[in-house]
């Protein structure tokens, strides 16, 4: 399921246009975006949590040529999902 | 930022009551749910991806005793952030 396949698919249950449906997809997502990029926690009860994580500089490698590569400081996003959909994608 | 925070901004940037805010949501939130739960994924451009991943059964410790376990195959689920979101967490935008 893409972006337009989940604003069709709430257009469709909620009875709105797609112009409508879109404009709610849009503020969630660029709410949680914005939430991330300004350093906060998101969490979704039943859903899952999703958390900026820092990373320390690390020595890598190219993994064709073993080249070896300065990994800069960086931060990442980590989702962890709630229990009520763990359970859910293990049909528990 | 909980569910209660995304129903204001759309209560205060829709013309929906506040009640029909939370139970749009909350919709978008189920929808999305069922999907992962039929083991499809999301693909959000701009945001990320959500996918489901089967784990085999793998032999594992109990860290306390360090008794040998069978861990069971099980389905996780994992969020792959896009380059626009990842770009934007590091002030690169």
């Amino acid at each position: 399921m893409n972006k337009s396949e989940l604003i069709d698919a709430l257009a469709e249950k909620k009875g709105l246009t797609y112009k409508k449906a879109e404009e709610i997809v849009n503020i969630v997502l660029d709410t949680m975006s914005e939430t991330l990029i300004s350093g906060g926690r998101i969490e979704i009860r039943g859903f899952g949590s999703l958390v900026v994580k820092d990373y320390k500089p690390y020595t890598g490698r190219n993994p064709k040529t073993g080249e070896e590569i300065e990994v800069k400081p960086k931060k990442l996003p980590f989702f962890k999902v709630g229990k009520e959909l763990r359970e859910r994608i293990n049909n528990d | 930022m909980t569910k209660a925070d995304l129903v204001e901004k759309v209560y205060l940037k829709t013309g929906f009551s506040k009640k029909e805010s939370s139970d749009i949501v909350e919709m978008v939130f189920d929808l999305m749910k069922s999907t992962l739960e039929n083991g499809e994924k999301i693909k959000l451009a701009g945001f990320g991806n959500f996918v489901v991943k089967q784990k085999a059964t793998r032999r594992g410790r109990n860290p306390q005793t360090g008794a040998e376990i069978e861990i069971s195959s099980r389905n996780i689920l994992t969020f792959k952030p896009s380059q626009v979101l990842k770009a934007a967490i590091n002030g690169q935008d």
